[in-house]
């Protein structure tokens, strides 16, 4: 019985696929709406506010190939967005806020300066903007129960995380001591300010408190994290998470060394001859030093054979997909630092370390 | 896709990491001249520098300039493209009646059309990978159409774009079964000629489809069918859907009316071939288009190879609409000079490529469809004869 009703399925899709050839039926369906896709994650943004100066809050609907792909995530994932920017696909991890099991994702986006994604969301993100998602991954996450006091400390959008794992505490209806310790430049620009209140209000084991680093009077934390603050939050952590700028975490981590953290940082480009980076050629599991070449003849020096035509950018038969670094085209001297792209390998150094699929 | 090319030793492989590397080694400074339509072309190895460097600049700009308005010209295409597919194949549902025949007919002809032009051509040269769609990346794309596109790269994109003209290299020089220039020797063969180039256009798809193949390799007793074996799975592979979608799938989709959707099919195929075909031919072969030996091309600068691209082309004059039709092929000259940049382009790039060549005294070959067509026609029919 089931492995007919399989067969038939088999069937009407393998005809589906014969009748929508060569370019398959996502192609067909994403045109009458781009969030109907098969074979690829995507979320139209249902909610978008702006509750603070420098970032911006969207409300994700993912659509039925994401969500059959990622039964759930953990409270301190994150999840890789694909955004569109001046029609080049942009891809940035960013955290979740959404608590376990919430049907929609929710992800705060701070303003980096110099950034492409980042300030064009918090500009110009809008109800209706269909993003691509996929992976969720990280090892930051809380565990299935815990008993202990948790401490949870955040700079900035750093909040994310640690938002998603005190939501998720409240809905299991958390009975331990919970410490949320957020650092923010003011008062105006903390995240979930009025959520952290009531939810303070509702829960008398957890305790929300705030420091602003130019604000010092309106704070409940003066300066920087530090044994003074630990002692403010009258709790002997057992648990401790720590988010944002990596200033904060080595401090959390001089006080609590087993502490866990995230720490997203952008790369730095130094657009160079010779990068000193390394080439990690991901699917052969080669890695070398970067000797400053197109990342052909270094794929060939290494002892691989990828396909290759004019050697000279124009045909495209050595197209493949840089999963993680810069690499400048050696042609037009442009540096490109974008996560899963493909580059012409014959015409592309490496700026730094690359991962490219080879 | 290994082809090791004897004639092709200057392939770069040492370390030095300047811009050189990428590009075509520059060999020993040489003039460079041809003689076309009785007036002989020279460029000094100076002036072919000058003229590279103009025509680089100029591609720069373009470059610089991708983003957004691409983007949307392209997806537009594809919108265009698909909503014509859709309709056209459900009209011819109801071909029974005639003008639902005729209108589905012409309608999923110009989806394939633009479909292999406009949209695969122009996307399967890499035009679009800038902007990290999976879906219009060089690698990622298939088109509507028998030949596989992963061997179409292999002997469009880089064999024909690098070698372009070159007569023993450039497969496309007579595609291995016709005789387009007078540089192939004669043989009786070629007496059918015309009849060869006529069966070609009918036949376009899957002339195209067994490019790869080198038959007249295989004929020649150079290469053995053995070594086509992957190949020809592939293109095995692909036409084989091809055809089951066409002419066995839809037909019986629409039970009773199987034999209208199947014509409709088959004449939208026939349109599509004869109409690439035809901008195709007009691409290279028309009156005072240049052909050139391995030996003249052997030490070729990068302003040289620009010079080869611009006289072994020729452009078509004609509307937008036109434009589109052609994929843009209509500026052949712009996109052998540029294959890489989106080919809606060209057109405005177009008049300042002819500036450039008018200064550097180069001809630019353009014309109506039916000029440059017929003087393909004439060479196709001169070429069978002895003579010649």
């Amino acid at each position: 019985m089931f492995t007919e009703t399989l067969t038939k399925r088999v069937r009407r899709s393998s005809l589906l696929d014969l009748l929508t050839g060569p370019h398959g039926v996502d192609r067909y369906t994403e045109l009458v709406d781009p969030t109907w896709t098969r074979g690829e994650g995507r979320a139209r943004v249902v909610g978008v506010r702006r509750n603070t100066p420098r970032s911006v809050t969207l409300t994700l609907d993912p659509n039925r190939a994401f969500r059959a792909g990622m039964p759930g995530f953990r409270a301190g994932q994150y999840v890789n967005v694909t955004v569109e920017v001046d029609g080049r696909r942009r891809t940035r991890p960013y955290s979740i806020a959404s608590g376990e099991g919430d049907r929609y994702l929710e992800l705060t986006i701070g303003r980096h300066d110099g950034g492409v994604v980042s300030p064009y969301l918090v500009e110009h993100a809008r109800r209706g903007l269909v993003v691509g998602l996929d992976s969720v991954g990280g090892e930051f996450t809380l565990p299935e129960t815990l008993t202990e006091p948790v401490l949870l400390v955040s700079g900035g959008t750093g909040i994310t995380p640690v938002m998603s794992m005190l939501r998720t505490l409240r809905a299991r209806r958390h009975r331990g001591r919970v410490v949320f310790v957020h650092y923010a430049r003011s008062a105006e620009e903390a995240c979930y300010r009025d959520e952290l209140a009531l939810t303070a209000a509702e829960m008398p084991n957890v305790t929300v408190l705030h420091g602003y680093t130019r604000e010092p009077a309106a704070s409940d934390l003066g300066g920087r994290f530090g044994s003074d603050h630990v002692a403010a939050t009258d709790i002997q952590p057992e648990h401790v998470y720590v988010c944002g700028p990596p200033a904060l975490v080595d401090a959390v981590r001089e006080q609590f060394p087993n502490a866990q953290s995230e720490s997203f940082v952008p790369p730095v480009l130094t657009p160079q001859e010779a990068s000193g980076g390394r080439i990690r050629f991901s699917d052969s599991e080669i890695e070398v030093d970067d000797d400053g070449t197109p990342l052909l003849s270094q794929a060939e020096a290494a002892g691989l054979t990828p396909e290759s035509g004019c050697r000279m950018g124009i045909c495209f038969s050595c197209t493949r997909r840089k999963n993680s670094g810069a690499v400048r085209n050696v042609i037009t001297g442009a540096v490109s630092s974008t996560d899963e792209e493909d580059v012409q390998i014959c015409v592309s150094a490496p700026v730094g370390d690359v991962d490219i699929a080879l | 896709m290994t082809d090791t090319l004897t004639t092709t030793d200057e392939t770069p492989t040492d370390d030095t990491p300047t811009v050189e590397t990428a590009t075509t080694q520059p060999g020993p400074a040489q003039t460079i001249s041809k003689t076309v339509a009785g007036k002989t072309v020279t460029l000094t190895p100076e002036q072919a520098e000058a003229f590279g460097r103009e025509l680089d600049e100029l591609k720069e700009r373009v470059i610089a300039d991708l983003g957004e308005r691409d983007a949307t010209y392209i997806r537009r295409m594809i919108k265009a493209q698909r909503s014509l597919e859709v309709g056209g194949r459900a009209l011819l549902f109801g071909g029974i009646f005639p003008p639902f025949w005729l209108a589905g007919t012409a309608m999923l002809g110009l989806s394939k059309i633009i479909d292999n032009m406009e949209i695969g051509h122009n996307v399967m040269h890499g035009q679009y990978d800038w902007m990290g769609d999976p879906a219009i990346s060089s690698r990622g794309f298939e088109w509507d159409t028998a030949c596989p596109a992963d061997q179409w790269r292999h002997s469009h994109n880089y064999m024909h774009h690098t070698y372009t003209n070159i007569v023993g290299l450039d497969r496309d020089v007579g595609y291995g079964i016709l005789r387009m220039s007078a540089d192939q020797k004669w043989k009786p063969y070629y007496l059918g000629n015309p009849l060869w180039a006529f069966l070609l256009m009918v036949l376009f798809q899957y002339g195209v489809a067994l490019h790869e193949m080198e038959s007249e390799k295989i004929a020649s007793g150079e290469i053995s069918i053995k070594d086509k074996r992957e190949i020809l799975s592939g293109i095995w592979d692909k036409t084989k859907r091809q055809t089951l979608k066409d002419y066995v799938a839809f037909p019986l989709l629409a039970g009773p009316f199987a034999p209208w959707v199947f014509t409709g099919n088959l004449t939208a195929n026939l349109i599509r071939n004869v109409w690439s075909y035809m901008i195709i031919f007009c691409g290279h072969f028309p009156e005072d288009v240049q052909e050139f030996t391995i030996e003249e091309t052997k030490a070729e600068s990068r302003g040289q190879w620009y010079f080869r691209q611009i006289l072994g082309s020729a452009n078509l004059t004609g509307g937008k609409l036109f434009h589109i039709l052609s994929g843009n092929l209509s500026f052949q000259i712009e996109h052998h000079l540029f294959p890489d940049i989106p080919a809606h382009r060209h057109a405005e790039i177009s008049e300042s490529v002819r500036e450039i060549c008018g200064r550097y005294g180069i001809p630019y070959n353009t014309g109506p469809l039916p000029r440059q067509f017929a003087t393909v026609v004439r060479k196709i029919v001169r070429l069978a004869l002895p003579w010649t």
